[in-house]
């Protein structure tokens, strides 16, 4: 047939690699395309629309529709409507910030759409053959991906006033939100093992499937999926521990909730959690815990690979404290964004609120449960890993909710997320639907943005007073 | 200095003096709160927690009720309340949730009373009744309010706003048992005391967070609320449902509003974010406030009225950690900065002028307009009632037309849509151009198919016989803004001629503009195109200093002969003959786009060809499309440009192009002249202007059934899952082109109700209707 024509005349026809969308979730899981509801096709409609193409992060976050709507409407305001940034620079910060993580996936996809929108093939050797404009941004990306802490208000001095290289406040948020969007992404990308696209490096092989099953993705990715064969380790686990564990969970839930009133903690034993738990995450780190070294592609667009989260974590970093009363997102961070920025604010706030929000009452084969705590737990974790303290909040429940396997997921996912294998996805929650772990994800990145954003944009906050 | 000034009130035996003055904390504050005896105010803020003597000259530290060891949570406030009927009664909200009460009168160093500790979040509010002595409420981050009985210990009450936190809490201060309670989410309810249960009343107030609210002191209606899409709105809540009486647009998320006491209108307002002054607003005239206060350098975080009768101490906290105290007298009045005239023209040269009035009384008296007709068409004044701030908001609109039947801009319209601008051979254009050109009597610079555009049009233009109009003022959407922006203050010395045959402006303002101390926005970021276009072309206007404006005088004969000869057939044989010119002009174009227009100049100018060079007359071009445009003919500029095409764009950079092409557009579009307009977008070659068709290209529609937008898809409701547009005719839904008879409502495929026109008047859908199309 055809097929046979093609080869011979020289043609090399690619096919798929991978197992579906994403690596750690069987494509039997995963929402088949054709089989999707009134509501969902819709959003494949406007993803396809807006981006040309049906990705498989879009496939993956399907789960969560509501969620997957308002994220695809920030991502496409944010990639091609009104702003103060022209396109490729978009999609080149969108590179830049895709890249500290290396996270090969979003940069294929980006390389793509920057050149698609007319973006200078040079740049891409390195952030080096970008306009200073680009390369001075590369700091705040850098400080931002690992120790957002660590922004100050002259950093936004140094790019506000660089002569002819200057950005405008607006732009800069622009970028600001940009960065933080992709580094959060990255995190989705690596925490849901996004496998690559078929039309970018590594999703596709010219090998006759007989050949191998060797996973070329798995080299170019810097993601280790270890366990490649079994599918279901989860299943080696007694079923009846990992059914425990969510009758666990769901005990300290309900005590947590009843006791809450009686016992009193002392204000200092208050501060005092939160900054064990702010200390203790600096070393919560999974065991396996290797050198990666980035794929040749990826690397290029970032100098100084050895800047990342776990140089100062082994040294025990002292992270200072950020209380949220005094500069939160909803009073303070949403006005600066709106007003630099025009309805972004509006869109991020949207997507904060349908995150924080997002609950079905289920927790694994349990039905109509508030598991408000548990992603409060959540949310406060990751800020908590960030230095930011909610002073309402006692610090002591995320020890009962988190157990060390999840607090290691979390923190890898957020912090390092070229490291997280499938075997530190499957080893949380194990009981829980893959459903809820992409749930989860989605916690996170936002979570995770929301953190970066506060920082930032408390400096650009400092340097306008 | 006025700073220094001194008031002195007396409010029925009682005297408040002072001045304006301020006071550095050790920390920045989160809120304040004032003493009913009008000498003391509290702050309260993350860590710190001190009452103020307010004296004349100065604050005066009174007492630190941060008192212990350590510090606690607990005492990291985020508002704090004075109780109006006890003077020893505090209350302060943390934000750990827990809600501390005060009692100054305690003999011990530490004043701390009562712990609530029944919040599971942050306390945004705590708010103490009006005149009961020991009711206290309180609205928190987790959505209840609570309300404390103090002489228990825990709470009497919970109210649950079923929804996220509670902004703000405010008794109402005329009804007993009434308060309101603003939410995150937009929300503002109103709540009985007695019924816990559910909220009396309840609606969205905002578009987001309602920071806060309070009542008036005197209308026990009205409420206003502020929030963090910038606005301030006061509601009267007497009605069966609250009604917006009044709407300001600040520049930042409101964070306090304060009524101002004696003053029925006037409110103080401060922001969370970005702006740092203090605002007092009269709610009647919400484009400009009444007074600000500029003082602090960080934003404001707590304002409150020194007293509740005393209209002219404003006290305010903030978080550079300073204390103020503001006097009403010293604030800047942004009002006295703005320039209260107005100026706009109406599409037909129509002109609306709008001042305050005492300067139109006094103006009337000399002699302002020297053109020959001027008629006010109508004049209209608004007087405010009396009252000190109205005499500056009451102003007067005149409205000038042009004299009827001279001019208009028929020519304008008609000339747009018969233009040709493209899809002919470049000949061809030209000839039609020219036609229309001189059917409308306008000026011809139309050049005839087989002669040399250029020469002739250079210098052929007189201005006589030209509507001339000031882009400046035909811009959409200028008119309100320039009145404000453009605080020159003293020009007021406009003259305003109107021509018999069309609009000519001649605005001191407009030389001044020439002269560059524009204010960057004084035409919305369109200033440097718009520059050529301010100044208008009164001849000896006419800047002489630039060469490319002055015409050369010999050039009149050539005119002549040009406009007389017809287009004779043996001439375009010729033209056939000339193997430059064979075949269409695309061709010549494409083949040799840079020599293209030279080479129709060879045909009958075969003498210059030699002797000048090639560009020579792409400078003539030039010159004439800047000369007609900076007539205010745009419309000739743009259409010669497009017909040229390649032949003169070269010549004229690009930005002279898009500002024409825009300034081109916008005068179609304000015509309504959308097709035409559309076919200038699409054949510019300037990708500002092209890209302008791919803006907003969405249609919205909405369900014909039950009113609301269809998102999904277009034909089909998601709600009431129905077909919204069934064609009358085949009855399958009509997914393209709509057309419906706005009689009957009744339509279907724009083919098949054409097809069904032919044979019958009546609706198809069987009406009886007999539908009309146009």
């Amino acid at each position: 047939g055809g097929r046979d024509q093609d080869e011979e005349l020289g043609i090399r026809i690619p096919r798929p690699l991978g197992q579906g969308p994403s690596r750690f979730i069987p494509e039997k899981e995963i929402l088949q395309v054709g089989s999707e509801d009134a509501q969902m096709h819709a959003l494949f409609a406007d993803s396809f629309a807006a981006l040309g193409r049906l990705d498989n992060i879009t496939l993956v976050m399907v789960f969560h529709p509501q969620y997957l709507e308002s994220f695809l409407k920030t991502q496409h305001y944010l990639l091609q409507m009104d702003g103060p940034l022209p396109l490729h620079y978009r999609h080149y910060i969108g590179i830049m910030a895709a890249a500290r993580h290396q996270c090969s996936y979003l940069v294929n996809l980006h390389v793509n759409d920057f050149l698609h929108v007319g973006g200078d093939p040079k740049w891409l050797n390195g952030l080096e053959n970008a306009p200073q404009k680009l390369q001075n941004l590369g700091e705040l990306n850098k400080v931002l991906a690992h120790r957002p802490w660590l922004i100050t208000k002259e950093h936004i001095e140094g790019l506000l006033k660089a002569e002819e290289h200057s950005w405008s406040l607006a732009e800069l948020v622009h970028a600001v939100v940009l960065l933080t969007h992709y580094h959060s992404l990255a995190s989705f990308t690596f925490g849901c093992g996004i496998s690559p696209e078929i039309h970018c490096d590594g999703g596709h092989t010219f090998r006759p499937p007989s050949v191998s099953n060797y996973c070329i993705c798995d080299i170019t990715n810097g993601n280790h999926s270890v366990d490649e064969m079994p599918v279901n380790s989860a299943e080696n686990v007694s079923v009846s521990d990992s059914f425990f564990e969510v009758e666990a969970l769901m005990e300290k839930m309900r005590q947590l909730q009843e006791c809450r009133d009686e016992e009193e903690a002392s204000q200092e034993e208050m501060a005092s959690r939160f900054e064990i738990e702010k200390r203790e995450s600096m070393f919560v780190f999974s065991s396996d815990d290797e050198e990666v070294t980035p794929a040749r592609a990826v690397s290029r667009h970032f100098e100084d690979t050895s800047y990342g989260y776990k140089d100062f974590s082994r040294h025990g970093m002292h992270v200072p404290t950020f209380r949220v009363q005094d500069y939160c997102w909803e009073d303070h961070g949403y006005s600066l964004v709106n007003r630099l920025y025009p309805d972004v604010g509006q869109l991020i706030d949207e997507k904060f609120h349908i995150a924080y929000n997002l609950t079905y009452n289920t927790m694994a084969m349990h039905k109509d449960v508030d598991t408000s705590m548990l992603r409060r737990a959540i949310w406060n974790y990751i800020h908590c890993m960030f230095g930011i303290r909610y002073d309402d909040y006692d610090y002591g429940e995320i020890n009962q909710l988190l157990d060390r396997s999840f607090k290691v997921y979390i923190k890898t996912v957020v912090c390092t997320p070229e490291k997280v294998t499938k075997r530190m996805y499957d080893s949380f929650w194990r009981q829980f639907k893959h459903s809820e772990k992409v749930h989860v994800n989605l916690l996170l990145i936002e979570a995770r943005m929301q953190a970066e954003l506060l920082y930032a944009l408390r400096a650009i906050t400092r340097y306008m007073t | 200095m006025e700073k220094m000034s001194r008031v002195t009130t007396a409010l029925g035996g009682s005297v408040l003096t002072g001045r304006t003055m301020h006071c550095h904390l050790d920390a920045p504050a989160n809120a304040i709160s004032v003493c009913r005896d009008a000498a003391q105010v509290v702050v309260a803020g993350r860590s710190i927690f001190k009452i103020y003597a307010i004296e004349e000259e100065q604050f005066v530290e009174k007492l630190n009720l941060r008192v212990g060891r350590k510090p606690s949570l607990n005492l990291s406030c985020a508002d704090v309340v004075w109780h109006q009927m006890d003077e020893n009664l505090l209350a302060t909200a943390a934000t750990n949730g827990v809600v501390v009460t005060w009692n100054l009168g305690r003999p011990s160093r530490n004043k701390q009373d009562q712990l609530f500790t029944e919040h599971k979040r942050t306390v945004n509010k705590v708010c103490f009744h009006p005149t009961e002595a020991h009711v206290l409420l309180s609205g928190s981050q987790d959505g209840f309010m609570k309300c404390f009985d103090l002489r228990r210990k825990d709470s009497v009450s919970t109210f649950s706003g079923q929804s996220e936190s509670v902004r703000d809490v405010q008794f109402s201060i005329r009804d007993y048992f009434t308060f309101a309670s603003t939410f995150e989410n937009g929300n503002v309810q109103l709540w009985d005391i007695r019924r816990p249960d559910r909220c009396e009343r309840m609606f969205t107030a905002h578009n987001g967070p309602v920071f806060c609210c309070d009542w008036h002191p005197e209308d026990r209606g009205w409420l206003a609320t502020g929030g963090r899409d910038k606005m301030v709105k006061v509601w009267d809540m007497t009605t069966h449902r609250a009604k917006e009486m009044h709407c300001v647009q600040t520049i930042a998320s409101v964070a306090r509003v304060k009524w101002r006491p004696e003053c029925r209108h006037h409110l103080a307002t401060c922001s969370m974010m970005v702006d740092h002054n203090i605002y007092v607003w009269d709610v009647r005239r919400p484009f400009v406030p009444a007074a600000m206060f500029e003082e602090h350098r960080d934003v404001t975080t707590g304002i409150a009225w020194r007293h509740p009768h005393d209209p002219s101490f404003l006290l305010s906290g903030s978080k550079d950690s300073s204390l103020c105290q503001h006097l009403f007298r010293d604030a800047s009045q942004p009002v006295e900065r703005a320039n209260p005239e107005g100026l706009c023209y109406g599409l037909f040269g129509d002109l609306a002028f709008a001042a305050k009035e005492s300067l139109v009384a006094a103006e009337s008296g000399r002699k302002p307009y020297t053109g020959d007709r001027r008629h006010p068409i109508f004049f209209k004044r608004k007087l405010d009632p009396a009252e000190p701030f109205a005499g500056l908001a009451s102003s007067a609109l005149s409205v000038f037309e042009t004299e009827p039947g001279g001019g208009g801009m028929r020519w304008f319209v008609d000339t747009a849509e018969r233009y040709a601008l493209a899809g002919r051979p470049l000949a061809e254009l030209c000839d039609h151009n020219a036609k229309v050109a001189r059917e409308l009597g306008r000026n011809q610079p139309w050049p005839s198919a087989h002669c040399k555009p250029q020469p002739q049009c250079g210098q052929g233009c007189s201005p006589q016989g030209l509507g001339l109009f000031n882009l400046k003022d035909m811009a959409p959407g200028l008119g309100s803004e320039t009145r404000l922006d453009r605080s020159k203050g003293d020009a007021r010395s406009d003259t305003v001629l109107l021509d018999s045959s069309a609009t000519l402006i001649t605005n001191e303002d407009n030389e001044e503009t020439e002269g560059s101390d524009v204010p960057a926005d004084y035409l919305l970021g369109d200033v440097e195109g718009e520059e050529d276009e301010l100044y208008l072309l009164d001849p000896e206007h006419a800047h002489p200093e630039d060469p490319e404006c002055v015409l050369p005088q010999e050039a009149f004969p050539l005119r002549h002969e040009i406009v007389d000869t017809p287009p004779g057939p043996e001439h375009l044989q010729d033209k056939a003959d000339s193997p430059h010119v064979s075949g269409s002009e695309a061709d010549v174009a494409s083949l040799a786009p840079v020599d293209s227009s030279f080479s129709l100049l060879s045909v009958s100018h075969a003498l210059y060809d030699s002797r000048l060079p090639p560009d020579f007359f792409g400078v003539l071009v030039r010159d004439m499309l800047h000369f007609y445009a900076e007539q205010g003919d745009v419309q000739m500029a743009v259409s010669v440009l497009i017909v040229l095409g390649e032949r003169v764009r070269k010549d004229i950079d690009e930005q002279t192009q898009e500002h024409w092409y825009t300034s081109y557009i916008d005068l179609l579009q304000r015509f309504r002249l959308w097709n035409v307009s559309n076919e200038v977008v699409k054949l510019s070659t300037s990708r500002a202007v092209s890209c302008l068709n791919q803006a907003s290209t969405t249609l919205h529609v909405n369900c014909s059934h039950c009113k609301r937008p269809m998102s999904s898809r277009g034909w089909v409701c998601d709600r009431c899952h129905r077909c919204a547009s069934m064609c009358a005719v085949c009855h399958h839904v009509v997914k393209g082109l709509f057309v419906w008879c706005q009689g009957c409502s009744h339509g279907g495929h724009l083919q098949h109700i054409m097809k069904w026109l032919e044979g019958s008047s009546h609706c198809p859908a069987g009406c009886g209707h007999l539908c009309e199309y146009s």
